[in-house]
């Protein structure tokens, strides 16, 4: 669950020639706003107690989830049993294995479709040009003023007449493309210089080796930021899967989950072992990619 | 040309297409099998609006709205702030504080209906804790209409917390550091320099916060679905719009057509509610240069 956010603007200044190091050498200068003494004591005191409160509700749900079930109700603060039968038996009689598998297969069809989808949309709305372009985009981008709310009475209706319910086509066809990843795109195709593409006309490059030669090399980070950002609101999503499922092994984690906890609610232990199985995987995700994670994050929220 | 047909197939059929649709199946009226539908034309909106039951709803969307927006960016920045300093082992406490941002709708909510759960629950069977708050086991702070809203809200607070904690280190991190030394060096406080230089030069962050929290309350779903179903019955005291819309308990469940009503309305709320905020903190922010 680690997402570090070091960057530049935290890290110790490089020491100046000659500067006394007086903390070792990964710390050579202070900073000149850094606690020392008791208001570094008393940061630290604030940061460890403020860091208990949000994790305490992670802690008792991994406590219960490695306790039997006779257990579960004594000392919920303290591991007094350790077994890991709950967390097997959540994978089993709960399905986890087969819901993350799921999970898995519509996050990555969604995710390489909105990819792809945005890319050309991109593609066309920087460098090309055609009558209408900015009425389209405009067209475009209003589509993110529409909840998923407000439309997912009518998909439902669209998804069931195609006979799409239970199946991977039905629980990701309405995310294929999103105006989100169109606008992201044509911002970093937009900084492309004309003259690249004018040396490409020259040498005979079309629009497809060009975007595939060049411009996709050089939107790489935001493409990861991006696909990960896809990813993580496709495996999050709740309210779809819980509508268009109605077989058991067609349940994403998430609606699988729910299912486990509304069935279970009288075996905590059980409940708790399955949400931590949910939880572990994208935990780990989070954890190799968080670069791209606060890139797609602060995609829309800082100037620049 | 034909590089913008995927996505206008896809937006068109799933995006345009149903939000027309909904506007159109909104506006009629049905017997109460579904059947023998006829237009009644903006009147049927009136009407739905008016109800008791969407009144309801759009109370408790907007109570559920100012409690977590204010409360979410307070501990968001109040986190932020807290841990944009340079000590040792600070990337430690950056990852526990960004660490909600891994767990889904259904994860934490599940956490939450563990800890408040009034006979199996965890806060419930700490007898120092019951103590102090005997009302968690008795009724139980979900099972309250009093308290369920509030403690929705505050579980939703913490799941959303990682995510807010990452855009105001974001946005803390793309103030110069030399703002803050110059003011130092001029003999500025901490607490001078955070409403001075850090308040300021933050507000597209906080703006955008605010934003994408206020549009999260407003479609607040899985929460309500896994701690409270929407209850306690009668009141409904955390049925909120998407909730009354596809919830199991809803009224309208099985009405297509108040559904979809319903839905338009949501969207009406959400576009306002975007103009509102564009319109009103807009003027206010400064960009910085």
């Amino acid at each position: 669950m680690a997402i570090d956010l070091t960057t530049e603007g935290l890290e110790p200044a490089e020491p100046a020639a000659g500067v006394a190091v007086d903390r070792g050498p990964r710390n050579a200068v202070r900073e000149f706003d850094e606690p020392v003494g008791w208001r570094r004591a008393g940061r630290y005191a604030l940061l460890a107690a403020v860091s208990v409160i949000v994790l305490f509700p992670m802690y008792t749900t991994v406590i219960a989830a490695l306790k039997p079930g006779d257990e579960v109700l004594d000392s919920p603060l303290l591991p007094t049993a350790f077994t890991l039968d709950v967390l097997r038996e959540a994978w089993t009689s709960g399905h986890l294995g087969r819901y993350l598998v799921n999970s898995l297969v519509v996050a990555v069809i969604v995710t390489v479709f909105q990819v792809v989808t945005s890319v050309l949309a991109a593609y066309a709305f920087a460098i090309l040009e055609f009558p209408g372009k900015r009425v389209l985009f405009l067209l475009f981008i209003a589509t993110l003023l529409v909840p998923t709310e407000a439309t997912v009475v009518v998909n439902f209706q669209t998804v069931d007449g195609l006979g799409w319910t239970n199946t991977f086509i039905g629980l990701s066809a309405p995310f294929l493309a999103t105006a989100f990843g169109i606008f992201l795109l044509r911002q970093v195709f937009m900084t492309l210089p004309r003259d690249l593409l004018d040396a490409a006309a020259i040498d005979g490059v079309g629009h497809v080796g060009f975007l595939r030669h060049v411009a996709l090399p050089l939107v790489r980070p935001t493409l990861g930021a991006l696909a990960l950002f896809s990813f993580l609101g496709t495996w999050n999503q709740y309210l779809w899967p819980n509508l268009v499922v109605t077989e058991q092994d067609m349940n994403t984690v998430q609606s699988g989950l729910r299912l486990l906890g509304k069935s279970n609610i009288d075996q905590p232990n059980l409940v708790m072992a399955g949400t931590v199985i949910a939880a572990v995987p994208m935990a780990i995700a989070l954890f190799l990619f968080q670069r791209q994670l606060v890139k797609g994050l602060t995609a829309g929220a800082v100037k620049g | 040309m034909a590089m913008l047909l995927p996505s206008a197939v896809i937006l068109g059929v799933f995006v345009v297409y149903p939000l027309g649709r909904a506007m159109v199946l909104g506006q009629q009226r049905c017997d109460n099998f579904g059947n023998n539908c006829v237009s009644n034309g903006l009147d049927q909106y009136v009407d739905l609006f008016r109800s008791i039951e969407f009144q309801n709803a759009l109370g408790v969307t907007i109570r559920f709205a100012l409690i977590t927006v204010p409360l979410g960016v307070l501990a968001g920045v109040g986190l932020a702030v807290l841990a944009d300093k340079y000590l040792r082992t600070i990337g430690g406490f950056r990852t526990v504080f960004s660490s909600t941002v891994a767990t889904s709708v259904a994860v934490a909510s599940l956490m939450w209906l563990f800890l408040l759960q009034p006979s199996v629950g965890a806060l419930a069977n700490m007898g120092w804790f019951t103590s102090i708050f005997p009302s968690v086991k008795d009724p139980g702070w979900l099972q309250d209409p009093g308290t369920a809203l509030v403690a929705v809200a505050i579980s939703s607070v913490w799941a959303n917390l990682g995510f807010t904690f990452i855009l105001v280190t974001a946005g803390l991190q793309s103030i110069p550091r030399d703002l803050h030394e110059a003011a130092a060096v001029d003999g500025a406080g901490g607490v001078r320099r955070f409403w001075s230089i850090t308040v300021p030069l933050l507000g597209p962050t906080l703006l955008f916060v605010v934003v994408v929290s206020s549009t999260r309350a407003f479609q607040a779903y899985g929460e309500i679905d896994i701690l409270t179903g929407g209850g306690p019955q009668p009141e409904n005291p955390t049925t909120t719009i998407p909730y009354f819309i596809y919830g199991q308990n809803s009224p309208i469940r099985n009405d297509v057509g108040l559904q979809a009503g319903a839905a338009v309305l949501l969207f009406l709320l959400l576009l306002a509610l975007s103009g509102l905020q564009l319109a009103g903190i807009g003027r206010r922010v400064h960009y910085g240069d």
